[in-house]
């Protein structure tokens, strides 16, 4: 599946298109398809998110997991810092990452 | 120290009320991203893997105690809860918001501190030594003479769109501790026979995609015209540097490309274009500046004795410490390299302890290490002990300084959103696996570094040791190398083989460490038995 990630502008946060908005959760993010040029376009020019931009994804029972390590090092936080993460209390959470 | 007179002050105060109407604008809507990118990252603001970042400048490294606490508060404040210091000598917080950031610069503009030209093609921080003013081996404090390039550069009309970012280092030590031949311009502080203070210059040194150690372009520029020199230097550089390609775009290629001599003779006819322009400053300006740089008032007549008794103290000492000029004296060295921590972080509290502690014990200074290290560099060794217990409690007492764990990371892909692999992990496993004393103790100096990609800001080309982190079809891989070095006997690293996996790296680094514990003669440290034996005992030690 394709999806689109951002920025928030304010915070700087990691965000995902839900479809209808943006969430802080990998897990909400929907499959775009051929549109990711088109809601980014349209988000951009609404000022909410800054610097987005289109990524492959697969999406199992654990949820969504981009293709690419760094992305999911985007959508889970430091895999260093497991308290600043976006699930800080799972410590097995890291191997998802890797 | 340096303080800011009143148009420092008010040059960097205006800076924050423009960017705060800038932010104010583009979260109103009034100025689009592509517009707005710029700005912010002229003012070190630059958007990474989670969050914004903000990059703060600590010019050649010296903090007084109240502006180490304002940086504790700024990652309490508007951050969480803790600092990252880097191989520049700065600090970076990795989740500043962007709606935050204007209050975060006011606050470090009430303590003389900002974060202009910390990012973009411009003249960045200048470096220097980070025992300028206290160790006996120098011919003069540096920092003057880095102080007065910072004024000449900040702002500097024709500098602030070179063909890529430009970095100066002063030094004045034949001990070099700050990496000097690796910088775009390196400045040697020496005296002549006469006994005048003169600059000898290096150009063209660097590390990224194409490493190469500076040339020495001139033995001795006298004091007086060297700001007229470096502007020459620079004005070449931006004449002729290429900019059709960012790759390409540094002064070592352009160096290297041209060759010393022409380039020198370029720089010769610019310098006496120059010199009949009068643009050095005047040397009353330099001693304006030097007198903020006075001693402080050691005390006389103290005792050079340290009790020793307790081994843990003892072990510190013998690592973390470094002679002084002032007799009764001695500089000490915070390890920002925790047993299994992440190099160069510390947390607010920790940061504002050892704010804290340099007002008590240091005479109200300190230091940032291009090594990620914190600097006490004044205490006098009967406070030492005290100094030490206090850190101890703080987990800052790591005895570890150019030993194995003492290593140099970058922020990688924990942090970076151009890296290739993570740093930061393998740092941990590294020092963890030679955590124990014995084991630093036995293998002595020791510099590894690490990078997540080829832009080199953690330094791996100079690491006695290093590590470089690549992209294998979508894996991380990590490439050992061996034999660099960043002092007065600057080398850069050979790449020993092909990459490993992260727990791989970590083996190969122990297999080279049992190659040279098993060849080592005498006092020899690592890089000494590599560059006696070389590269090929390694090699069949990793590879077999
Ligand atoms: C935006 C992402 C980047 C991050 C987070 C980053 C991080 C760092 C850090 C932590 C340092 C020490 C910084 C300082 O105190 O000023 C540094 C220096 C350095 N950066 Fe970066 N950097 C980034 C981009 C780049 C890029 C785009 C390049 C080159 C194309 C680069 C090349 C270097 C080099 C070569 C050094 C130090 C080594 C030297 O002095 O030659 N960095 N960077
Ligand atoms: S070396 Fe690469 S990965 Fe590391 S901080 Fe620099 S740009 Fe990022």
């Amino acid at each position: 599946m394709k999806i689109v990630t951002a920025n928030d502008l304010k915070s700087g946060a990691v965000i995902w298109w839900t479809g209808v908005g943006w969430s802080l959760d990998v897990n909400e993010a929907a499959d775009v398809g051929d549109d990711g040029a088109k809601v980014i376009a349209r988000e951009e020019g609404a000022q909410n998110a800054v610097s987005a931009y289109v990524i492959d994804a697969e999406k199992d029972e654990q949820g969504v997991r981009p293709a690419h390590i760094k992305e999911r090092i985007r959508a889970f936080g430091p895999t260093v810092r497991l308290d600043l993460t976006v699930k800080p209390a799972d410590a097995n959470a890291v191997n998802w990452v890797i | 120290m340096y303080k800011y007179d009143e148009y420092d002050q008010q040059m960097v105060d205006t800076r924050v009320a423009e960017f705060r109407d800038q932010v104010r604008r583009r979260l109103a809507g009034e100025l689009t991203e592509d517009q707005f990118k710029p700005l912010r990252l002229q003012n070190g603001l630059y958007l990474q893997l989670h969050a914004y970042m903000l990059r703060v400048a600590v010019p050649y490294g010296t903090m007084n105690s109240a502006q180490m606490k304002v940086l504790g508060d700024i990652a309490d404040k508007y951050d969480r809860g803790y600092g990252h210091f880097t191989t520049r000598t700065n600090i970076q917080y990795n989740w500043i918001k962007l709606e935050d950031t204007p209050d975060a610069l006011a606050d470090l503009a009430k303590v003389e501190m900002h974060a202009i030209q910390t990012s973009g093609n411009c003249i960045r921080n200048i470096s220097s030594d980070q025992y300028a003013g206290a160790s006996a081996d120098e011919v003069v404090d540096p920092r003057p003479y880095a102080e007065l390039l910072r004024q000449w550069s900040s702002f500097h009309p024709e500098f602030l769109v070179l063909p890529r970012k430009f970095k100066i280092a002063v030094i004045a030590s034949e001990i070099d501790r700050a990496a000097m031949r690796l910088h775009d311009i390196g400045i040697n502080l020496v005296r002549n026979e006469a006994g005048e203070v003169g600059a000898e210059f290096y150009v063209g040194g660097g590390m990224g995609r194409t490493p190469f150690v500076a040339k020495k372009i001139k033995d001795f520029v006298p004091i007086d015209q060297m700001v007229t020199y470096a502007e020459a230097c620079v004005r070449v550089y931006n004449r002729y540097g290429r900019r059709d390609n960012k790759y390409k775009a540094r002064i070592k290629i352009l160096v290297h490309e041209l060759g010393l001599e022409a380039y020198s003779k370029e720089v010769d006819a610019e310098f006496a274009h120059l010199l009949s322009q009068p643009i050095e400053p005047p040397l009353a300006e330099l001693e304006r500046i030097q007198a903020m740089f006075f001693d402080p008032a050691f005390e006389t007549g103290l005792s050079d004795e340290l009790d020793l008794s307790d081994p843990d103290f003892r072990l510190w000492v013998e690592r973390n410490t470094y002679a002084h000029k002032a007799p009764g004296y001695v500089i000490a060295n915070v390890s920002l390299k925790p047993i299994g921590g992440i190099p160069g972080d510390a947390t607010s509290d920790q940061i504002r302890l050892m704010a804290d502690l340099a007002k008590d014990y240091s005479f109200d200074e300190l230091r940032v290490t291009h090594a990620q290290n914190i600097v006490f560099p004044h205490v006098k060794k009967s406070d030492l002990y005290a100094l030490w217990q206090k850190l101890e409690k703080a987990d800052l007492s790591t005895p570890n300084l150019d030993t194995v764990g003492d290593i140099i990371a970058c922020p990688g892909l924990d942090y970076c959103s151009l890296a290739n692999a993570r740093s930061i992990p393998v740092a941990q496993k590294i020092s963890e696996r030679f955590g124990s004393a014995e084991r630093q103790a036995e293998i002595g100096e020791l510099k590894l570094k690490i990078s997540g990609c080829i832009n080199a800001c953690g330094h791996h080309h100079a690491g006695h040791i290093g590590i470089l982190g690549v992209d294998k079809k979508g894996k991380e891989n990590y490439q050992l190398l061996l034999g660099g070095s960043e002092g007065a006997d600057t080398s850069l690293a050979k790449i020993t083989g092909p990459g490993f996996d992260e727990d791989g790296v970590v083996d190969a680094t122990e297999k080279a460490i049992d190659v040279y514990l098993a060849n080592k003669q005498g006092d020899e440290r690592f890089l000494d038995t590599y560059r006696r034996i070389g590269m090929a005992p390694f090699k069949e030690a990793i590879y077999g």
